[in-house]
C-alpha cells in the first residue's frame, strides 16, 4: 500500500495550530457558560481575533527556551554552592536585602502563577489564554528559581528559615501579601491591568534592577545569574501587558473610564509595596546603585512618562497618586527604614545605623530631605546604642485598611507630620494612610473591610494569644538570632569566622 | 454594587468590637514626635480612666524620647479624629474612655505645650 506522507506544516500553519487552534466555539454548551467570568467586570470586547499576540511562541518551542535557561542556571548556582559563593558578598549586612527579596518574592511569584494561571482558564480569547498560561509557567519558574537561591543562603544565614510560615504572619508581611491577594480576587481584566500592566509593564524596572543589579553590585552571583535568567520572561510579560492594555482600550470606548481606575489604583498599591525596594536601594545594599530617589526619575519619571504620553490617545492620563508619589521619593525608603529599625525586635532580618560614609552619600542623594529630617533621628539612635539604650518601640503600631503598612507616611508637603486619613461605613471606623489608600477602599469597601490587618489581629487574640513572646513563637521568629541588630549577631560572627577561614590556613 | 462581583457580595468585617473581649481599640499620635514611626493602637477597656490610658499605657511605650518624661498630661492639647478631618478635642481626664464618647477605633493625637521633638524637624 502507498503510504503518502503529508507535507509538514509551514511554520505559520503550525503556530496557528498550536496556538489559536486550541479554541473553539462551543456548539452545545454556551460560551457564556464556558467562560462565566470575563464580562461581569463591565470590560466589552466586541472581537477576540483582534488580539495580536505580544510574543509569538507555541509550547515545545517554550519549554526547549526553557530548558535550555535552567540548564544554566542550575549550573550557576551549583558552582555558586560548591564555592560558597555567599562569602564573596560585599558585606555580610548584605544579606539582609536578600532576606527580604527572598522572603516577599517567592510567594508573590506564586500567586502571579496562580493568577495568570486563571486568567488563562477565564479568558474567551484562546491567544490570551495561551499567552496567560506561559506567563504562568514562568511564575512558578520564577518561584522555584528564587527558592533555590534562597536555599543556600537559607543554610548559613539566620531569618529565611520560616518564611512560607511567615507570610501570612509576620506584620511586614501583611504589604505584599495583600497586594496579590487584592489582584488575585480581582476579576481576569483587573487582575491582568495590576499585574500584567502595573506592576509587570509600568513599575517592574523599579524591582527588578534594584535587586539584580544590587546582587551584582555586591558579590552575589547567586542571585544575579537568577535575575538574568528571568529577564527574557520579563520581556514576554511586558509584552504581554502592554497588549492586554492596548487590546482593551481598542475594543470600546467604555472601557477607558474602567481601565483608567485600575491603573490608579494599581500605580498607587504597587508605589506603596516599593516602598520596601527603595529602602532596600538606600539603607541595605553595602555597594549602593543609586538611590531610591533617582531610580524613581530613571524608571517611572522619564521612562513612565514617555508610556502614558502614548497612551494617551486613548483618552488614558496619568495617575493622580503619581503626583504624591513623586513628592514622596524624598522620604519613604528613609521613613520605612526608621520603622525597621525601631521595630526590629519584630523583623526577620538585621537592622543598623549606616556609618558616616553611608550617612554622608544619603546626604549627598537627599539634598532637600536627609539632612533637615532623617539624619537627626539615625544619629540620635546611634548615640542612645552607645549608651545602651537603643531606640526600641515597644508601642505596636496603626495599620492602614489598604495597603496594610504601619501608618508611617507623612502628610503630602510636610513631613513632620504623620498623614491620617478615616471614613465610616456601616457604623465602623477605617483608617489610611493616604487619600490613595482612601480612595481604593471606597470604590469597593466590601473588599477592604476584611483587611487581616496584623495589630489588630495580634490585639484580637489570633496570633499566639498573649504578648511579644507568644507572637514571637507563633510567628516562628528566634529572638537573638532572627532580629535585631546585625552588630553582634550570629550572622556577623559567621561570616567573619567563615572569611577568615576561607582565607588563612589557620 | 461595592465591590465588583458576580452577584451581591457582603464582606465581613475582621475588627468589629466584639471581638476584642469587652474592650475597644483606640489610636493615639504624638503629634511633631516622628522618632515613633506611626501612630500607637492600644486595646483598652471602655470603663478605664482616661488619664490612665495615657499614665499606663501611652507613657511607657513613648519613655525612650527625651521629651517624654517632661509631659504634664493635663497640659496636653487634643485632636479627634474624623471623616472631615480632625477635630480639636477636650479630654476628660478624670472620666471614663466611654464617658469621653471614644468609639471603637477612635484616633486621637496630641501635643504637649513646648514640646516640639528633636532637631526643629518635629523628630
Amino acid at each position: 500500500m502507498d503510504m503518502k506522507a503529508d507535507r509538514k506544516l509551514s511554520l505559520k500553519d503550525r503556530y496557528r495550530h498550536l496556538t489559536r487552534g486550541l479554541g473553539w466555539e462551543t456548539s452545545y454548551q454556551k460560551m457564556d457558560d464556558v467562560f462565566p467570568y470575563d464580562k461581569y467586570e463591565g470590560i466589552k470586547i466586541h472581537d477576540w481575533d483582534k488580539w495580536e499576540d505580544p510574543f509569538r511562541l507555541t509550547m515545545d518551542a517554550y519549554w526547549k527556551y526553557q530548558a535550555e535557561k535552567e540548564r544554566k542556571l542550575y549550573a550557576v548556582l551549583d558552582a555558586f554552592v560548591q564555592s560558597n559563593g555567599h562569602l564573596n558578598v560585599t558585606d555580610a549586612r548584605y544579606i539582609n536585602a536578600i532576606k527580604l527579596f527572598f522572603c516577599a518574592f517567592p510567594p508573590l511569584e506564586y500567586m502571579a502563577h496562580r493568577g495568570f494561571s486563571m486568567a488563562g482558564r477565564q479568558f474567551r480569547g484562546v491567544g490570551t489564554r495561551v499567552a496567560c498560561q506561559m506567563q504562568s509557567i514562568d511564575e512558578i519558574r520564577h518561584m522555584q528559581t528564587q527558592m533555590h537561591t534562597a536555599s543556600n543562603y537559607n543554610r548559613y544565614y539566620n531569618g529565611i528559615h520560616a518564611m512560607i510560615h511567615q507570610l501570612p504572619r509576620i506584620w511586614y508581611m501583611s504589604v505584599p501579601k495583600s497586594f496579590f491577594d487584592d489582584a488575585i480576587t480581582a476579576g481576569p481584566f483587573e487582575w491582568m491591568v495590576a499585574i500584567g500592566f502595573s506592576f509587570e509593564y509600568v513599575l517592574t524596572n523599579l524591582v527588578f534592577v534594584p535587586f539584580m543589579s544590587g546582587a551584582a553590585f555586591n558579590g552575589d552571583l547567586g542571585t544575579m545569574t537568577f535575575g538574568f535568567s528571568a529577564q527574557s520572561d520579563e520581556a514576554r510579560h511586558m509584552t504581554l501587558g502592554l497588549e492586554c492594555i492596548k487590546f482593551m482600550l481598542e475594543q470600546d470606548p467604555a472601557n477607558v473610564p474602567i481601565v483608567q481606575r485600575w491603573i490608579d489604583k494599581w500605580t498607587w498599591r504597587g508605589v506603596r509595596v516599593l516602598a520596601l525596594v527603595g529602602m532596600m536601594m538606600d539603607y541595605m545594599l553595602p555597594k549602593r546603585i543609586m538611590s531610591w530617589q533617582e531610580a524613581w526619575e530613571i524608571y517611572f519619571e522619564q521612562n513612565g512618562g514617555a508610556l502614558f504620553k502614548d497612551l494617551a490617545r486613548y483618552g488614558i492620563k496619568i495617575p493622580d497618586c503619581v503626583e504624591q508619589a513623586t513628592l514622596e521619593k524624598e522620604h519613604i525608603s528613609h521613613q520605612l527604614w526608621a520603622g525597621i529599625y525601631q521595630w526590629n525586635f519584630g523583623t526577620a532580618l538585621h537592622a543598623w545605623i549606616p556609618g558616616d560614609d553611608e550617612l554622608d552619600w544619603l546626604s549627598a542623594k537627599y539634598p532637600n530631605s536627609f539632612d533637615k529630617y532623617y539624619r537627626p533621628r539615625l544619629e540620635a539612635w546611634r548615640e542612645m546604642a552607645k549608651d545602651g539604650k537603643r531606640f526600641m518601640n515597644t508601642g505596636l503600631a496603626m495599620n492602614c485598611q489598604v495597603c496594610q503598612y504601619p501608618t508611617i507616611f507623612t502628610e503630602p508637603g510636610d513631613p513632620s507630620t504623620l498623614c491620617h486619613r478615616e471614613l465610616d461605613y456601616k457604623g465602623e471606623k477605617y483608617h489610611f494612610c493616604s487619600d490613595h489608600c482612601k480612595t481604593i477602599f471606597e470604590h469597593e469597601p466590601e473588599k477592604y473591610v476584611q483587611s487581616w490587618l496584623p495589630m489588630p489581629q495580634l490585639y484580637q487574640g489570633t496570633c499566639g494569644g498573649g504578648g511579644v513572646q507568644e507572637w514571637m513563637d507563633w510567628v516562628h521568629l528566634v529572638p537573638g538570632q532572627d532580629n535585631m541588630d546585625f552588630e553582634g549577631s550570629q550572622d556577623q560572627r559567621n561570616f567573619a569566622l567563615w572569611k577568615g577561614l576561607a582565607s588563612s590556613n589557620k | 454594587m461595592s465591590v465588583t462581583a458576580i452577584r451581591e457580595y457582603i464582606g465581613e468585617p475582621r475588627d468589629v468590637v466584639a471581638n476584642y473581649h469587652g474592650n475597644q481599640l483606640l489610636y493615639i499620635c504624638w503629634d511633631r514626635h516622628l522618632m515613633f514611626a506611626a501612630p500607637f493602637i492600644f486595646m483598652v477597656p471602655p470603663d478605664m480612666k482616661f488619664e490612665e490610658v495615657l499614665t499606663q499605657l501611652v507613657a511607657p511605650v513613648i519613655q525612650p524620647h527625651p521629651d517624654a518624661a517632661k509631659i504634664e498630661w493635663r497640659t496636653t492639647s487634643w485632636e479627634r479624629g474624623g471623616a472631615l478631618g480632625d477635630v480639636p478635642w477636650q479630654p476628660d481626664f478624670d472620666r471614663s474612655v466611654a464617658e469621653n464618647g471614644l468609639v471603637h477605633k477612635t484616633w486621637l493625637r496630641f501635643r504637649a505645650p513646648g514640646l516640639d521633638g528633636l532637631a526643629g524637624a518635629g523628630i
